[in-house]
């Protein structure tokens, strides 16, 4: 592992969570934050970097090839090497962290953007299902995690007080989040008192999905020394996937975070901050036990995605928010989490350090 | 294999999803104007160029577009192609003649409809104007040019396509 190139984070930056961005399509959605993060180390656009890297679903936008709308945010003259992941941009990170370690690059633009509100995203998300047996029985996503919950509650690994307590302490942390979407002091029997959407699911279980976008930059760490920004290292990320029948995992554990924390070696320090991107709120609990969390750590200091779910850029903003709290001196070791797929089918854990 | 037990070999799993697309922020001011017959482009504050319809972007330069600029409704053949096949659901009888247009005042070519004219003269560099659908029928939408005709005017250089000022190819001359 010494020999690998060691990664820096030297910008991040997103956009406010709403429900809906209005008249804004894509390009004018990606555009800003793009301009935050080449602010943040005095780049003029992607011309100043190596390599540039986009995460995003043509299904949420309802077009083939409507990611290469992205690419008019980014100055592509003259031509720049580019890439795009049809999936969070956390993996966009993770192409170009290969990037840079296979030689190819010194440093990266990572952006994921979405505009979910186009369609009727629960629906759209059925569509990620195998063509063959599920995504013709049009299982929605928020259906299929209320059956994961189900499993997990007559396990008797997670009720729904705890389904709340999650829910709340991710609204209280979201008050001093900016960019949040939903928060607030709530109790977790005003939470109760709501009926359930899909059962044992409330509407403040899943988390509010956003529309929006969120950039971030990385580079060697020496190239970070020589444009002399503050930067924290990716010290490990590893992804990992689990079989697309549903049917053959044990919903109420996430193996594929368990194997992905063993391999960004999440154990070796401790844990200051956790930002895990669970979408709905019985799986943070899961996740929490497959990371071997405990009560000295902070999980999702930001509120998490139930602050505001940016599709697409949610599992990259997890590591933006941890980047930022160790470049501020907050923390000095801290864990981010990005997920994709039904029910936490796959799973991508990064762990970052002060330099 | 006995025939109760046949392989499958193909499923039908239609998609239907509804979305409510949005154009964006600069195409949505382009189709105001369009509906009121302006045609409205977008210059990029650092090189200058301008795009229609806009995109809210200059996509060489990487920045937004904010100064809008009314072009006028003549351009030139940068490019085009005779249909010949019919293609489902569309109203048009080929041979018909599809073309990428740049506008006077505009750096960028559309796509748009040519007639009045012999098709097998049509050419790159070629003049041509818009010709609207009368008033009542304008709405948001890039068909409120039915087509672009011919006029007579001497053909544009092809190292002058898509350079032309806002005056026309007669001021240029």
């Amino acid at each position: 592992m010494t020999a690998m190139k060691e990664i820096a984070v030297v910008a991040f930056s997103q956009s406010d969570c709403l429900a809906r961005a209005g008249a804004a399509n894509e390009v004018e959605l990606i555009m800003p934050q793009l301009r935050a993060v080449f602010g943040q180390v005095g780049l003029n656009n992607a011309q100043d970097v190596d390599f540039v890297c986009s995460g995003s679903c043509d299904y949420l936008q309802g077009a083939a090839f409507a990611f290469v709308a992205g690419v008019d945010a980014l100055g592509a003259v003259p031509p720049i090497k580019e890439s795009h992941v049809e999936m969070d941009a956390a993996w966009a990170l993770y192409e170009s962290i290969l990037k840079i370690r296979m030689d190819q690059a010194e440093s990266a633009l990572i952006y994921g953007f979405a505009k979910a509100s186009a369609g009727e995203l629960p629906t759209v998300l059925s569509q990620q299902l195998d063509p063959y047996y599920l995504a013709p029985l049009w299982v929605d996503s928020v259906s299929l995690a209320a059956m994961q919950a189900r499993l997990l509650i007559e396990k008797g690994l997670a009720t729904e007080q705890a389904m709340a307590g999650v829910v709340a302490r991710a609204r209280k942390h979201a008050m001093v989040n900016p960019h949040a979407q939903v928060s607030g002091e709530v109790s977790i029997e005003t939470l109760l008192a709501a009926d359930t959407v899909v059962s044992p699911l409330r509407e403040s279980d899943c988390a509010p999905v956003a529309d929006g976008a969120a950039a971030m930059i990385i580079c060697t760490v020496d190239k970070a020394r020589e444009w002399g920004v503050p930067y924290a290292v990716i010290s490990g990320i590893d992804h990992r996937i689990e079989t697309h029948n549903l049917g053959m995992r044990d919903l109420t554990d996430s193996p594929s975070t368990r194997q992905a924390a063993a391999g960004a070696g999440v154990g070796r320090g401790a844990v200051e901050v956790a930002e895990l991107c669970a979408p709905f709120s019985h799986q943070e609990i899961i996740l929490t036990r497959a990371l071997g969390l405990g009560d000295d750590t902070v999980i999702n200091p930001s509120g998490g995605v139930m602050a505001g779910n940016l599709m697409m850029a949610s599992g990259l903003a997890r590591i933006g928010e941890v980047f930022r709290r160790i470049v501020s001196g907050d923390i000095s070791r801290g864990v981010a989490h990005a997920t994709s797929g039904p029910c936490l089918q796959h799973n991508l854990v990064a762990v970052l350090e002060s330099a | 294999m006995s025939e109760d037990t046949e392989a499958v070999t193909r499923i039908e799993t239609p998609v239907y999803l509804q979305y409510n697309f949005t154009a964006g922020r600069a195409p949505a001011r382009f189709l105001e104007r369009i509906r009121q017959g302006v045609l409205t482009g977008q210059r990029c504050p650092r090189c200058a160029n301008v795009y229609i319809p806009p995109r809210g972007s200059c996509p060489a330069c990487g920045v937004p577009t904010e100064e809008e600029v009314v072009l006028p409704d003549k351009a030139t053949v940068q490019s085009f192609t005779v249909v010949a096949i019919p293609i489902p659901n569309n109203p048009i009888k080929p041979p018909f003649v599809i073309a990428n247009l740049v506008l006077d005042g505009a750096n960028i070519s559309f796509i748009h409809l040519m007639s009045e004219c012999e098709n097998s003269e049509v050419h790159i560099g070629q003049r041509v104007q818009a010709v609207w659908k009368p008033e009542a029928e304008w709405t948001y939408a890039m068909d409120n040019i039915r087509y672009f005709k011919p006029i007579d005017e001497p053909d544009v250089p092809v190292d002058r396509i898509g350079r032309l000022p806002i005056g026309g190819w007669e001021d240029e001359q």
